[in-house]
């Protein structure tokens, strides 16, 4: 299953904006630090995902990129 | 074209005009208000702008805008407006922004009077604002002289991107003479493939700034214009030697009191007195070679001027003490005559007059 | 897959400054996408004030000039007048930029219906100097100029740019929207975008202002200090179109 959201987490600042705007809670801060030393936003669970860019929108650093299915594929199966 | 007659003022409008300057942002202030009004009519008969601004602050940052998106562009005001321009001219110095301020100078300091003055020399020769920079100053004495400078002043600011001040005072502004507005080839300029113009295929993004952070690119960007200020001295220097030749005393004075200071030399001589004068027409770069070529042959230079004694440290930094730099001037918007320079001279010669 | 968003070509590729979780980032974002969409990038002009946001002129891909401190409107000024019509003229300032020094410039650029679009940020403080108070500061509101709370009998009371600049007959289009959640960011984006179309139908003089954030002056993290703006700030700068001369005339 590809990623429908997409850190770049190199210029993250982990401001968690994108936490609590998600409305399916499934954006954290990784444990793991970038090079600027900040915790960067993920996503593990990508199936979660309803590709509402919630949190590209609330995003001070133009971090995260959005996908979603292609429309046809999900209305013909 | 034939001669006409003219008010200062408006012949340095009129002036700018004929240099193709179809921009204009200032304040009314005396004694140059003629000038603003002039260009208020004028410049939309060139398919020009004129705009009159809430302040001069407001006034130079138009003008900081235009030149900027790289047209010809002036301004103009006087003392008290000149000090609030200083911000705005330290910034187009920064980000090298072409533009023609005039400044029709007028007795200070404070509020001051509206009679003529020669006091704002340091502001405008030792860069009036903050940080290392010169600024070109052409200092006319005539209104066919404002003519002819003007159009230098508009090509020095483009060939250098610099802002380039047109140093008058309330007399030259207020005074009528015949001038002639001749018609003058252009001059090869370069293009000003820097400007912001929002222009589609231009390149990417254009960027007219003067912030530098980093203290070393700022060092760097210092030695640019430390560079430029040597070019425009190697080429753009401007003095008149009148009767210099055979003189024993020397007057050095610029503009208006350059005139008064002419009649008095003219007297001295009638009495024996070998007098010659320096007129300096660029106050910066200042005139050093014609001290050089003097200081060892004169016994003395008499600096007269509208304030307390400016430009007369100029004179003996070029002399560096070959010959005594005596000292004449009058404050407050007061006017040497030519009876006191006379006596000055006289005294200097150390005779009875 | 289908992209649902992405970073819009109206910003470079230069990492903001920008303490993590101010909103300038995102006000950036939403001007940029703006310009963009109205394929305008090429044909505009920002003029960059003092304050945080100096250094926007590195971050928005359009052609850049950097204005001294509150003098921006003077500068767009010169350069909206100096151009062809369809150049796109705009300044990004703060509140201190536009409020405090360059109260004179915006009122004027107002007043003479300058064809420039304006986005105001408000944070209700100075941010690049380390948190003074400004005249949005909001009252009780402790700076480090107002240590003791914004008094109005020592400093006055907030000022309320857009309802102020809405009295200006030059003024074709005021808006003041908030950046404080993701629906009110949304709101933020369409009020740019008329601010911009406004300035493109050369109607007059188009501003909007957003209330933003200044987490690490307000002494709260980014999350608290979206609240803050909703729960302190709108009610002082209530949300809405202060000016829309294409209304008045249906």
């Amino acid at each position: 299953m590809e990623n429908r959201v997409v850190f770049n987490e190199d210029v993250c600042k982990g401001c968690s904006l994108c936490v609590s705007a998600c409305p399916v809670d499934i954006v954290f801060l990784a444990d793991r630090l970038n090079g600027k030393g900040y915790r960067p936003a993920t996503v593990t669970e990508q199936d979660k995902c309803i590709s509402c860019a919630a949190c590209a929108r609330i995003c001070p650093d133009t971090v995260i990129t959005v996908y979603r299915p292609e429309r046809q594929k999900k209305s013909a199966s | 074209m034939a001669k006409v007659l003219m008010k200062g003022n408006e012949v340095i409008a009129e002036a700018a005009v004929q240099a193709n300057c179809k921009y204009y942002f200032g304040y009314p202030i005396t004694p140059q208000s003629e000038l603003v009004a002039y260009m208020a009519k004028r410049l939309p008969e060139v398919g020009g702008l004129f705009l009159q601004a809430e302040s001069e602050v407001a006034a130079i940052n138009m003008v900081y805008g235009a030149a900027a998106a790289g047209v010809r562009v002036m301004t103009s005001s006087s003392s008290p407006g000149i000090s609030l321009k200083q911000e705005g001219i330290s910034y187009m110095v920064g980000s090298e922004l072409p533009a023609v301020v005039v400044n029709v100078v007028r007795g200070g300091p404070g509020l001051g009077t509206i009679q003529p003055a020669q006091s704002d020399y340091f502001q405008a020769v030792k860069g009036g604002g903050h940080g290392d920079y010169q600024i070109p100053v052409l200092a006319p004495a005539t209104l066919q002289e404002i003519v002819d400078l003007m159009q230098d002043a508009f090509d020095i600011a483009d060939k250098y991107r610099t802002p380039v001040y047109l140093l008058g005072d309330g007399m030259l502004g207020q005074m009528m003479e015949p001038v002639e507005f001749k018609e003058r080839p252009a001059i090869e300029l370069p293009e000003k493939d820097w400007a912001a113009t929002g222009t589609r295929g231009d390149g990417g993004p254009r960027i007219v700034n003067s912030l530098r952070l980093d203290p070393a690119d700022l060092e760097e960007h210092n030695n640019h214009l430390q560079a430029k200020y040597k070019k425009i001295l190697e080429n753009e220097v401007r003095y008149e030697n009148y009767m210099t030749d055979d003189a024993d005393y020397i007057l050095v004075a610029y503009g208006t009191v350059s005139r008064i200071a002419k009649n008095a030399l003219q007297k001295a001589r009638s009495k024996g007195i070998k007098v010659g004068m320096i007129r300096p027409i660029s106050l910066w770069p200042f005139p050093e070679k014609a001290f050089h070529e003097t200081r060892d042959k004169v016994k003395g230079y008499l600096t007269v001027e509208m304030s307390a004694g400016q430009m007369v440290e100029d004179v003996r930094l070029c002399v560096e003490g070959h010959a005594p730099v005596h000292f004449y001037g009058r404050t407050g918007g007061m006017v040497p005559s030519q009876e006191e320079i006379l006596k000055k001279i006289v005294e200097m010669a150390g005779g009875e007059l | 897959m289908e992209i649902v968003f992405e970073k819009t070509k109206g910003l470079t590729d230069t990492p903001t400054h920008y303490c993590p979780g101010c909103t300038h980032g995102i006000i950036h974002r939403l001007v940029a996408e703006v310009l963009e969409e109205m394929d305008v990038l090429e044909d505009a002009v920002g003029v960059a004030s003092v304050g945080c946001s100096v250094l926007s002129y590195e971050y928005f891909n359009t052609d850049m000039v950097q204005a001294a401190h509150g003098r921006a409107p003077a500068v767009a000024t010169g350069i909206k007048r100096v151009l062809p019509n369809n150049r796109i003229v705009y300044t990004y300032q703060g509140d201190g930029d536009l409020a405090s020094i360059g109260m004179a410039e915006i009122v004027h650029a107002a007043a003479r219906g300058e064809k420039i679009t304006v986005i105001f940020v408000n944070n209700a403080i100075y941010g690049m100097t380390g948190g003074q108070m400004a005249p949005t500061s909001l009252l009780g509101q402790k700076t480090a100029t107002s240590p003791f709370g914004r008094d109005i009998n020592v400093q006055g009371a907030p000022i309320r740019i857009s309802e102020l600049l809405s009295t200006l007959d030059g003024a074709a289009y005021i808006e003041r929207v908030s950046s404080h959640d993701v629906p009110n960011i949304i709101k933020a984006k369409k009020a740019i975008r008329k601010a911009f179309e406004t300035q493109k139908q050369g109607l007059g003089f188009s501003l909007v202002e957003i209330l933003s954030t200044c987490p690490t002056n307000w002494g709260l993290d980014p999350n608290e200090s979206l609240d803050w703006v909703k729960e302190a700030m709108v009610p002082v700068y209530p949300l809405g179109v202060y000016k829309d001369i294409t209304k008045e005339e249906k």
